[in-house]
């Protein structure tokens, strides 16, 4: 336990927004879900000491996503959380659930090992499945947030409905993910300040950098009034990454944005422990910026990566025959029948030459 | 003369099978039973010439003699109420909501097995996808430490009972991999795709194959178990040829060195429900094929 004696409710100034890092949940999918134990640990005292006031951990397909569609967790998600609940003094520990991947009974688990903030998230079109997750988390006496994921995929109006939907369950506020990174700051704004004019919860936005516009859309989505951001610790995250907190806390410093949260100590955690893990730089290269182009859901990434080498196809065929079909988040198996059906097309074309 | 039978239910499933149920040489239908006088279906029901009361359960209990096996396309909920005057009355219940009071049924795997039984169910659509397939890989292998499907439905055939309690569908689809397919442990993947126009069914099946499996035989098994579902649904195919990949998977039944990957589509017959609906036609088709072989057998044994 680290004590964080800067940091005590009494004193401390109201924050112009919550910062919810999920560095042991969206990072999970960069490092195919081979999170340690003694690593969740460091990540959530380093974060905890920051000033971090939620830190989400959970498979990258949120509760019960270790699979082989998703990728098997090289340690039960279970001890990892538990390891974080004693790990945080001041932090809440958040969970992400996929209702059709996890069920009511992982969100009661993780409920008894002292999670307090319940993210239930879905295709930002079928909001009408998280109504028996929303209640349960309720029930339970857990935040429930509402979790409206591929945000390119709907219009403002559309979210907005689909997010009082969440808000009729029970949801004590609602996000926006933008899980394939393809939005533009002018289509951030649209359906942020839509959301906020239209809801009686917060609304959160979660950015990811495949168009290189993660912060800018962040600080864009506070200045139209979303009161909750998400981010990650070096941007570790599907596709090129998330909102990369440390960048997102020096930001709003410069511009009088309070986040209560401390760059410098973030900065730290992201060269010293966050980027020693990484097993490939979070940048935008060819394929992360198709996922943002073509509007393909981040974690895609590394299994097209996959089937790509299996296969002798390549990556950037299957992630744009991917947006074609409109796939959405969870069809990871749609990546092995896409390059399937490219390496049939490579070898017919090549008996006909 | 087939075994006469009815349907309760008057929505898209129950709709649906009065379409398959009118071509078959063993069944006679009677009755096509709702609630709602104003339903679609039991308008179509009255247009065709069957009895269309919507007095609901009521009706079988009036009409005792009329029906000896009742399809019910109702809810997990009022399944329970029906099936204690299914019981009173013996009438055999063939049960298409998630109630699961009889033993599941997969007719490719285990038809014949229940044909004594006064209620059968029929698990989920998923489930009538993908158990044959993890059945077919576990006949050609030791054992099956491990098996897990993917469904992927267009939003557009899910309707409420499916999202208002998606964590049955997970549930009852992993049991039945397991007691029926064969899996020491199975796992169930939903996902609805809103895409316009709706996309066909699409079901994953992935299976651990441990050292020393024998890739050429659970191949030829799958095509095997293809033509046999293909057989009384007919949208069923594999969409790509099955495909043994490399690991090692570390699944939480053991490390095994490769898995199997069995990509299908199911496209419906369009009978009441667009050819999208493949989840919905594969849940009529195989209630259809349980119900003729109850009237198959009670021939033998009457």
């Amino acid at each position: 336990m680290t004590a964080t004696a800067e940091t005590t409710a009494a004193t401390e100034t109201p924050r112009d927004f919550r910062l919810i890092d999920s560095t042991l949940r969206d990072g999970s999918h960069a490092i195919s879900h081979q999170y340690q134990v003694d690593q969740v640990v460091k990540i959530v005292e380093g974060l905890d000491a920051a000033g971090v006031q939620v830190i989400e951990i959970a498979h990258g397909d949120g509760l019960g996503g270790s699979s082989f569609n998703y990728g098997f967790s090289a340690v039960d998600e279970m001890q990892l959380i538990e390891a974080a609940v004693n790990a945080t003094t001041n932090a809440q520990i958040a969970c992400l659930l996929l209702p059709g991947i996890g069920t009511k009974d992982e969100l009661k688990k993780v409920r008894d090992l002292g999670v307090g903030v319940a993210r239930i998230a879905v295709h930002c079109t079928e909001a009408d499945i998280t109504e028996q997750h929303i209640k349960m988390a309720k029930e339970l006496g857990m935040e429930a947030i509402g979790f409206l994921m591929m945000a390119h995929m709907n219009t403002p109006e559309g979210l907005l409905e689909q997010a009082k939907l969440m808000q009729s369950y029970g949801a004590d506020a609602v996000y926006i993910a933008d899980s394939a990174g393809a939005l533009t700051t002018n289509e951030v704004r649209a359906r942020v300040a839509e959301l906020v004019g239209g809801l009686d919860v917060p609304l959160g936005v979660h950015a990811h950098q495949n168009l290189s516009l993660a912060v800018a859309n962040s600080i864009a989505a506070y200045e139209e009034g979303a009161r909750n951001l998400d981010g990650t610790s070096a941007g570790l995250g599907a596709g090129a990454g998330n909102c990369p907190t440390e960048i997102l806390a020096a930001v709003c410093e410069k511009n009088g944005i309070y986040s209560g949260v401390d760059p410098l100590k973030l900065m730290d955690v992201a060269e010293e422990i966050t980027r020693p893990l990484m097993v490939r730089q979070q940048v935008v290269d060819r394929a992360g910026l198709l996922l943002g182009y073509a509007g393909v859901y981040g974690s895609f990434l590394l299994h097209a990566q996959r089937a790509a080498e299996r296969y002798g196809v390549s990556q950037a065929d299957i992630l744009l025959e991917l947006g074609r079909r409109k796939v959405v988040g969870g069809q990871e198996d749609m990546i092995i029948d896409v390059a399937l059906e490219l390496a049939k097309k490579h070898a017919e074309q090549e008996v006909t030459a | 003369m087939g075994l006469p039978v009815a349907i309760i239910g008057s929505g898209n499933i129950g709709t649906d099978l009065m379409y398959k149920i009118e071509r078959s040489d063993l069944l006679d239908l009677v009755a096509v039973i709702g609630i709602d006088p104003n339903s679609d279906g039991l308008a179509r029901a009255k247009a065709r010439g069957y009895e269309a009361p919507h007095n609901g359960i009521d009706w079988v209990a009036e009409n005792p003699d009329a029906v000896k096996l009742v399809f019910d396309a109702t809810s997990a909920y009022v399944h329970r109420k029906h099936d204690e005057v299914f019981e009173r009355l013996g009438i055999i219940g063939v049960d298409l909501t998630p109630a699961a009071i009889g033993p599941k049924v997969i007719p490719s795997v285990n038809l014949m097995e229940h044909l004594d039984k006064r209620n059968v169910n029929m698990v989920t659509c998923g489930g009538q996808a993908t158990t044959p397939m993890v059945f077919a890989v576990r006949r050609a292998i030791d054992h099956l430490p491990y098996a897990e499907m993917v469904s992927t439905v267009s939003s557009k055939s899910a309707g409420p009972g499916t999202r208002q309690n998606i964590d049955e569908f997970t549930r009852t689809t992993a049991t039945a991999l397991e007691e029926i397919g064969g899996a020491t442990i199975g796992k169930a993947i939903i996902i609805l795709n809103p895409a316009e126009p709706p996309i066909l069914m699409r079901n994953t099946v992935f299976a651990a194959l441990p050292e020393g499996s024998d890739h050429d035989a659970v191949i030829e098994s799958v095509y095997e178990m293809e033509k046999a579902v293909a057989e009384f649904v007919p949208g069923y195919r594999l969409k790509n040829r099955p495909v043994i990949e490399e690991g090692p998977f570390h699944t939480p039944g053991g490390v095994v060195p490769h898995r199997a990957v069995v990509l299908l589509e199911v496209e419906g017959a369009g009978d009441y429900l667009p050819t999208y609906a493949g989840n919905l036609d594969i849940m009529t088709a195989a209630a259809l094929r349980v119900g003729e072989a109850f009237a198959a057998h009670q021939e033998v044994s009457a």
